[in-house]
């Protein structure tokens, strides 16, 4: 007889008591959310749209804005595999694929229902899991759809920060922890009708289209992530950061304009509403922060450097996106030019910061959404204008009131997203050590993890 | 028999090589190198950061002649890969002790 200790030493067996755990927590979880199968939602539409007839155009809004906001994930592999070595781009792909593909079916399973379900505590959303019973309804399948893709963008964030060195198991619990928990509970804060949207200064914390919700939990994850895994090889020489080119400034440029394009879904589609015609200014508005964005950092890298750095001046432009994806509701053309421009100089700066820190951040994740999603919500206290919804900051004589209810969501989004995301990562470490090995690094990710390269040609044979 | 090797500049190649057909030459062998003189490479950048590329891309031309052939060839390689710039490259000449015609078994200077 083999001792039990034999048995589930064997890798087989072992592997079969994974899969069959993970199918019981699932049936369970979904037996658990078919309790209450209350069947009073509107599967087919047609009691909607004969309540409300103008809700057609609404729906066809937020669904193309959506799709537009799922685009974002090419936008964002792009950047990565352009901003990396070719080494590893297959790796980046496959992270972008799976934070998308699996966080998609977290957020299905329970994310979504932690973050828009009836407030307790003013903490947490106690929905219903996997869309069922109640929830089986246009309405609610139209605001899955819109959360989840942001959900995702907010996880694919994080893949930058952590090139070119993490274990792809690790990055596959990560996105079931960032899915499932650590957006949604902040997102309920702010979106969900949570203690942060209930604050009683100004109008409480005010993040339009999600500077913090999104970017900044993004960014400080990633910024956990970062300082476990600790840099690449050959980041720092004696102490001093060196530079480690990517392989294609193409496609980096290439994935640039692509999130450019995307952010016109994810902001102005932030209405949630098409009869809203502020859509207009909130696309003009994230035009211009963009493009202050690339020209501050790109004037600011000529002065430094000496040189017209594109690299840079594409990282502007996500950095003025981001800076302006809270505040572009409520603020005048003129200021979300400003805000994007300060936005520049803000990945500037936090670059040079983070590598004087001894982070290694190959794609400059932190700075674009994590340092600019802080400003974004900040940008809300003190250039708001009154004229939409009644949001005023300090300069419009709304008084410090909103400005505070910022600071303490920026303040809160940092040290929730950082603090859950080091304790995550470093779990992560103890438990099958979040780093690959020297040699795997060395060598390339694309060849021991995946098993063969984007490029084979040229980074095989050398050329020739 | 003498081989000439000449380091010379990537955009040179058409120049240089006809040139080389208009004088008559046996033949040449290409390869791309990596190297440096005194101009001791290049600094580019990358995001804001500044690094070194030590080793230029050039091309290596072998061509081996017989020796009342090389000056002329050694003239009209220069004549065509010189820009007056650092960085336009080198010549080398050596001694070959034996060639033969893998096709024919031809040895010597009839291998050429």
């Amino acid at each position: 007889m083999k001792s039990f200790q034999e048995l589930i030493g064997r890798k087989s067996l072992r592997k079969k008591l994974t899969v069959l755990t993970v199918a019981c927590l699932l049936t369970l979880l979904f037996s658990l959310g078919s309790v209450v199968w209350a069947k009073s939602g509107d599967p087919s539409g047609a009691a909607t749209i004969a309540a409300e007839a103008d809700l057609a155009i609404d729906y066809v809004w937020v669904l193309i804005s959506g799709f537009l906001v799922m685009f974002m994930q090419a936008g964002f592999a792009l950047v990565e595999a352009g901003f990396c070595r070719a080494k590893n781009v297959v790796n980046l792909i496959s992270k972008n694929l799976i934070d998308f593909s699996l966080g998609a079916l977290v957020f299905f399973a329970f994310g979504y229902a932690l973050l828009v379900g009836p407030d307790s505590g003013g903490l947490i959303g106690l929905g219903q899991p996997f869309l069922v019973g109640s929830s089986y309804d246009v309405g609610e399948y139209l605001n899955f759809f819109w959360m989840m893709v942001f959900a995702a963008t907010a996880a694919t964030i994080v893949s930058g920060a952590v090139a070119e060195r993490i274990k792809f198991k690790a990055y596959l619990i990560y996105t079931v922890f960032v899915t499932g928990l650590i957006y949604p509970l902040y997102g309920h804060w702010v979106w969900g009708g949570g203690w942060l949207a209930n604050l009683p200064f100004g109008g409480g914390h005010l993040d339009f289209a999600g500077s913090g919700v999104v970017h900044a939990v993004g960014g400080f994850v990633g910024l956990a992530g970062a300082v476990v895994l600790g840099p690449r090889f050959g980041k720092f020489r004696k102490g001093k950061p060196q530079a480690i080119p990517g392989h294609s400034m193409t496609l980096a440029a290439l994935g640039v304009f692509i999130l450019w394009f995307g952010w016109f879904g994810f902001n102005p589609g932030s209405t949630f509403s098409a009869h809203e015609l502020r859509i207009a200014v909130i696309a003009v508005n994230t035009t211009l922060a963009a493009a202050a964005g690339a020209l501050s950092i790109l004037l600011l890298a000529k002065w430094k450097t000496g040189s017209w750095d594109l690299g840079l001046g594409l990282n502007g432009v996500l950095g003025g996106l981001v800076a302006v994806t809270a505040p572009c509701a409520w603020v005048e053309g003129w200021a979300a030019l400003l805000i994007g421009a300060i936005g520049g100089g803000i990945v500037y700066g936090g670059m040079s910061m983070l590598e004087d820190w001894g982070v290694d951040d190959p794609v400059g994740a932190v700075s674009v959404h994590g340092f600019n999603g802080l400003w974004g919500l900040v940008a809300v206290g003190l250039f708001a204008d009154g004229t939409y919804g009644g949001v005023t900051g300090l300069f419009f004589g709304g008084g410090f009131g909103q400005l505070v209810s910022q600071l303490i969501g920026a303040l809160t989004v940092f040290c929730w997203s950082f603090g859950t995301g080091y304790l995550m990562f470093k779990a992560i470490d103890i438990l099958i050590d979040v780093r690959v090995s020297p040699q795997v690094e060395v060598e390339g990710l694309d060849l021991w993890e995946h098993g063969g390269e984007a490029y084979p040609e040229m980074v095989r044979k050398g050329g020739i | 028999m003498k081989k000439i090797e000449a380091i010379i500049r990537e955009e040179k190649l058409e120049d240089v090589t006809d040139s080389l057909t208009a004088l008559g030459y046996p033949g040449v062998t290409i390869s791309r190198v990596k190297g440096h003189g005194k101009q001791k490479g290049v600094t580019e950048q990358f995001r804001g950061r500044k690094y070194r590329i030590d080793f230029l891309t050039k091309l290596k031309l072998e061509i081996v002649a017989e020796e009342e052939r090389v000056e002329d060839i050694v003239e009209t390689i220069v004549s065509q890969a010189k820009t007056g710039e650092v960085g336009d490259g080198k010549i080398f000449v050596s001694p070959v002790e034996e060639a033969t015609r893998i096709r024919t078994f031809e040895r010597g200077s009839k291998a050429l």
